[in-house]
């Protein structure tokens, strides 16, 4: 077993937390989410389940829609797309995500893009994975400044939808959705739970014994630096680029 | 069909309009953008479908623009849209933050030529909460409790994009770009830059014919070659990644953005 680059791992991670999805929607430059949903659906068909769709937004080779930008919003609203990433410039221990900015709005000193689709893909999009590899308490905060999409909704409210794992490049969160709360399942390989606490400005739920987060298998590693990079280069070259660099990098270093 | 320059289709464009303008990827009229700064228009309103990026950041740094109304502004790899974040922090603008369904719901409405459509989602969000035309209604067909937010239509003044072509009838071809057939339904009047003219009908042949919006709803077209650069068109040529950069960097600041449009305007006596 070759030693494993920590951004393979969140790919891989993504792809094991995507398990069971037909239908899985990326947003626009995420080649980390993109990379996760072509390594499952590189598994499905190896162990012969059902086909797995991606649909990267704003890419063309993977970019099925003819009906322009609504359709990704109306496939979700009928129920056709399981799974989606959102990110955001700030999460909070309730799982609300802002995409919009700090301070007091709307005259916010620091101004992210906007809410883009979120406030509705949120709530209709059965499992979202909360995506941020920054894991600092800058990012991780108490109380958002301002909700772009809540984690919660009060009963009565239609929300088919909502999060379903937070996913850093310290550990994997799942989340409880009755009690509004985050659980640490396992800290990355070469991460401590100190580290975690320190760097996330709100409390979460732990076993005293955190378990790490798992290896892939050989075999699974060979897939993703085989065919899942050359796929994921059509969409996304410098990124694939890069991470050969680095594979080659780790290669090196393990011979030396 | 009488072609027009850029200049008359800006000179459609009047002060405090409402503009609608596509999201990147469908298809920006780049080209316009600097006849209409060069009118010194002033207090549009600008919607974005359902996403804005380097136009309506121009229009904003030029002072163009006194409301906008947008899911999100950027400049995609190239990072924040600068002209927009200064003007936020200033307070220079208003801006009504949208999300990208409830963009696409409003113009939908319109294109129906009702009063508003309805969507789910967005119930307990800050988006909602800082949009007073936004309603939440009881579902008129449930027994139970059930809110959903009634969305009203948008009905712009002029929408302005950019396509591969246009045919001697002003029928232009759109392919499966359908926001841009939303903006057009919606609006007022559609103003359509083009690569080329092409000489056969675009309606000749039901292969070509299933993407095109008809001249029905164009106003006027005007012929620009490499019209959506630097941004890029689908099928035709690469965004410009290197020119947006420039551009994210230099108009960082008001200086750097008045000598980034001069820059080009140089740019563009030397090659003319």
């Amino acid at each position: 077993m070759s030693a494993v680059l920590p951004r393979e791992r969140l790919i891989v991670t993504i792809a094991r937390l995507l398990e069971g999805v037909r239908h899985v929607a990326v947003g626009a430059s995420s080649p980390i989410p993109a990379a996760g949903a072509m390594l499952l659906r590189a598994l499905a068909e190896r162990q012969g389940k059902p086909r797995v769709r991606i649909s990267i937004l704003g890419s063309r080779e993977h970019n099925f829609f003819t009906n322009g930008s609504a359709e990704l919003f109306d496939c979700a609203g009928q129920g056709r797309i399981d799974a989606f990433f959102l990110g955001g410039g700030q999460i909070d221990g309730e799982a609300n995500i802002n995409l919009v900015g700090t301070g007091d709005y709307p005259q916010t000193p620091v101004r992210w893009p906007g809410s883009f689709g979120s406030s509705y893909l949120y709530f209709v999009v059965p499992r979202v994975i909360l995506f941020r590899e920054e894991h600092t308490p800058r990012v991780f905060v108490e109380k958002v400044d301002f909700v772009s999409a809540p984690g919660t909704s009060p009963e009565g409210v239609y929300r088919p939808g909502g999060p379903h794992t937070l996913l850093t490049g310290l550990g994997v969160f799942s989340f409880d959705k009755a009690r509004k709360r985050f659980r640490l399942e396992s800290v990355h390989p070469c991460h401590t739970l100190a580290e975690i606490t320190a760097a996330t400005g709100f409390a979460f739920d732990h076993d005293a014994d955190v378990a790490q987060t798992a290896d892939p298998d050989a075999e699974t590693l060979a897939l993703l630096r085989g065919r899942v990079l050359t796929e994921l280069g059509e969409t996304y070259p410098e990124f694939a680029r890069q991470i050969n660099v680095d594979i080659a990098g780790l290669d090196l270093k393990w011979a030396g | 069909m009488q072609t027009h320059t850029l200049d008359d289709l800006a000179r459609m464009v009047p002060d405090g309009a409402k503009l609608a303008l596509p999201v990147d990827y469908a298809g920006v009229s780049m080209v316009m953008t600097r006849p209409l700064i060069a009118r010194g228009l002033t207090g549009l309103h600008v919607v974005c479908l359902p996403t804005g990026g380097m136009q309506p950041d121009m229009l904003i740094g030029a002072g163009c623009v006194a409301t906008i109304e947008t899911s999100a502004m950027t400049l995609g790899e190239a990072g924040g849209a600068p002209c927009f974040s200064r003007a936020v922090r200033e307070g220079s603008i208003r801006v009504m933050d949208a999300t990208c369904p409830a963009v696409h719901a409003g113009f939908l409405a319109a294109q129906k030529g009702v009063p508003f459509a309805t969507l789910r989602g967005m119930i307990g969000t800050d988006v909602l909460a800082n949009r007073p035309d936004w309603k939440v209604i009881q579902n008129p067909f449930s027994q139970d409790p059930d809110p959903i937010v009634a969305i009203p239509a948008i009905r712009p003044d002029v929408t302005i994009f950019h396509c591969p072509m246009a045919d001697r009838d002003g029928n232009v071809w759109i392919g499966r770009r359908r926001e841009l057939a939303s903006l057009a339904y919606a609006s007022e009047r559609t103003l359509v830059t083009v690569e080329r003219i092409v000489d056969t009908s675009l309606l000749a042949d039901e292969v070509m014919a299933a993407g095109v919006l008809p001249a029905l709803y164009v106003e006027a077209v005007a012929v620009a070659p490499r019209g959506a650069a630097p941004i890029g068109l689908w099928g035709e040529y690469p965004a410009d990644m290197a020119e947006i950069g420039r551009y994210a960097r230099e108009a960082r600041t008001p200086e750097g953005f008045r000598a980034w449009l001069d820059g080009a305007d140089r740019a563009l006596e030397a090659v003319s």
